[in-house]
């Protein structure tokens, strides 16, 4: 699959990665090679083959309906570069 | 009985310049599970914490934290799912959707793209007497993400998570209403069922239940047209003032020349107005896959016989019951299932009554009028109400055997209100008693004829004059009297047939 720069820039986007239009030229190649190993995968016949979300046969397990955790509103807030009466403080998100 | 003959077709259109215009809706609801801890992770749903108290760090997306599925939410979703009459899906899969905003520190919510836990079903509306089935397309299983204030600091966002995690049900809709008032009947149903099956309690005031609402018009007959999606109504109202305004922006834009462009809107409910949130450019890419931190969720049919044993009697089956073993109207039958506390305090009264299914009606009536009427009056809540179900039920009894007329009823339903105690104790304290003894009620009969001569004279060729007389002789007892006992003893005294 070819990669152009357009689609490298869109993927940076998603990802909130900020590149160079330099870096978008190189990341081009590579990408590209990315898919095509990928897509080597495609060779096999998969269409009858359900997908395997494990290799031991485990139920997905599961937790009463009990409060356990909670109240450590400090530990939450220990790494945030900001915060104010317990709450997080990011740069504003609405204009 | 009373249903217009009026095709909806004909009545929902909206016209336009150009001719006559159709509304296509369909609406995606969050409705928040009820449940004591979040859908993976052990800290509280509680409404109304102490900013980011109830977050754990599963919650906050701390880097290594895992994902347990609390399984209550599994079996909420599992009831609403049988009470939407819809297709269980003993296999479902959790997909990350990817997005990146402030208060969602996964960079990713736990959702469930292609293989969700409920499937297709349906909901039945009434609007205008006729009745319309809904489809649903489907019910999933979701995080909700943490709330952004905005409004504190010039430049700062501040952020709580403590909504972080909590379980959500999305509840898709087949884009099957076609009028305003379509839509609030689907929201006002699904609400009510939700709340009879306490998988929700609807609190649309807290953000409980939330609505988006997809809007499209079209010529009748013409294949569906562009939508936009208004995001996050919160209220009943709102959600009919939002598809107005948005049917009417889109009919002009249209009628000017323009094309609808697929976009997601706001209702702004201070200029009843949509306004586009954000631009086309950005249009999301979700880029969903398989979460690798959780297995797909089964269980066995068996589970799901068992939830179902467990669900309570639904609105509509409640309804179709009261109207058939005790002759109720449909519309208050309908009007005692609105609310389940409202259902359940008229059972309450039933089962105080001595002969149910010969004062079912009149008590139905009771509760309605008088109480209904004196709370909504009071601005009170069935909850609150000072006549108890016991006491309404004996109240009902005393009537239903003719040991006070409807009209005392009324004075004892006043003295019980304020006053409180046994309404049969009441009655027989202070001489309440209709007077049913023939004898006495004659000797009253007797007096009045005395006491009016010239119009005893006149009823003789005007006997609608009977009606004076009943009114004379119930005012001489004090309003005692048993007013079928007086009306054929005057039959009889003044010689009408």
């Amino acid at each position: 699959m070819q990669v152009d720069q357009a689609l490298v820039m869109r993927i940076a986007r998603l990802a909130r990665i900020k590149i160079t239009d330099e870096e978008a030229e190189g990341l081009k190649g590579e990408l590209s090679g990315i898919f095509d190993w990928v897509e080597q995968l495609s060779e096999l016949d998969t269409d009858d083959v359900e997908p395997m979300t494990q290799v031991v046969p485990i139920a997905l397990p599961r937790r009463e309906d009990v409060v356990t955790d909670g109240d450590i509103a400090d530990k939450i807030l220990a790494n945030a570069p900001m915060s104010e009466d317990n709450f997080f403080v990011v740069p504003k998100v609405v204009e | 009985m009373g249903r217009k003959k009026k095709t909806s077709e004909k009545t929902n259109l909206i016209p336009g310049a150009t001719g006559d215009w159709e509304v296509v809706i369909g609406l995606e609801v969050h409705a928040q599970v009820n449940s004591k801890s979040k859908l993976f992770s052990g800290a509280s749903t509680k409404f109304g914490g102490e900013p980011n108290s109830h977050v754990s760090l599963v919650d906050a997306a701390m880097p290594g934290m895992l994902p347990v599925i609390n399984e209550e939410c599994v079996a909420q979703a599992v009831r609403t799912g049988l009470g939407l009459q819809a297709k269980i899906n003993l296999k479902s899969v959790f997909d990350r959707k990817n997005y990146f905003y402030a208060d969602l520190p996964q960079g990713y919510q736990i959702s469930q793209f292609k293989q969700p836990i409920v499937g297709e079903g349906e909901i039945e509306i009434d609007v205008d007497g006729e009745t319309k089935t809904i489809g649903i397309e489907r019910l999933h299983l979701e995080q909700d993400a943490g709330k952004s204030i905005h409004d504190q600091h010039p430049d700062y966002s501040y952020v709580d998570l403590n909504r972080s995690g909590v379980a959500l049900m999305e509840i898709v809709s087949r884009p099957d209403m076609r009028s305003s008032r379509e839509a609030q009947a689907y929201v006002t149903k699904l609400r009510m069922i939700l709340r009879y099956l306490e998988t929700c309690d609807g609190d649309m005031d807290k953000g409980n239940m939330r609505a988006d609402v997809n809007v499209s018009v079209r010529k009748p007959g013409d294949p569906l047209s562009t939508r936009c999606e208004i995001k996050n109504v919160n209220s009943i109202r709102f959600i009919g003032q939002a598809i107005e305004a948005e049917a009417r922006r889109q009919i002009d834009v249209v009628e000017d020349g323009g094309e609808v462009s697929q976009e997601t809107r706001l209702f702004d409910p201070k200029t009843g107005e949509t306004r586009s949130m954000r631009s086309k450019e950005e249009a999301h890419d979700y880029r969903y896959f398989p979460d690798p931190d959780l297995l797909p969720l089964e269980f066995t049919q068996e589970y799901v016989e068992e939830l179902k044993r467990g669900l309570p009697e639904l609105p509509d089956e409640k309804k179709k019951r009261f109207i058939k073993s005790f002759g109720l109207s449909d519309y208050d039958a309908g009007v005692l299932v609105a609310e389940r506390a409202s259902a359940n305090y008229f059972e309450a009264v039933l089962s105080c009554l001595k002969n149910s299914k010969r004062d079912g009606k009149l008590a139905a009536n009771w509760v309605i009028n008088e109480l209904f009427g004196r709370l909504n009056k009071e601005n009170m809540g069935i909850e609150e109400s000072p006549v108890s179900a016991e006491q309404l039920g004996g109240l009902v009894n005393l009537i239903g055997s003719d040991e006070i007329s409807g009209k005392i009823g009324k004075d004892l339903f006043e003295i019980v209100w304020s006053e409180g105690g046994d309404p049969a104790e009441i009655v027989e304290q202070r001489g309440m008693k209709q007077v049913t003894d023939t004898g006495a009620i004659e000797k009253t009969v007797e007096e009045v004829m005395a006491a009016n001569p010239d119009k005893v004279s006149m009823v003789k060729d005007k006997p609608s004059m009977i009606g004076w007389f009943v009114g004379q002789v119930m005012k001489a007892s004090g309003g005692k009297a048993n007013p079928k006992a007086v009306n054929e003893v005057l039959k009889k005294k003044l010689g009408i047939s």
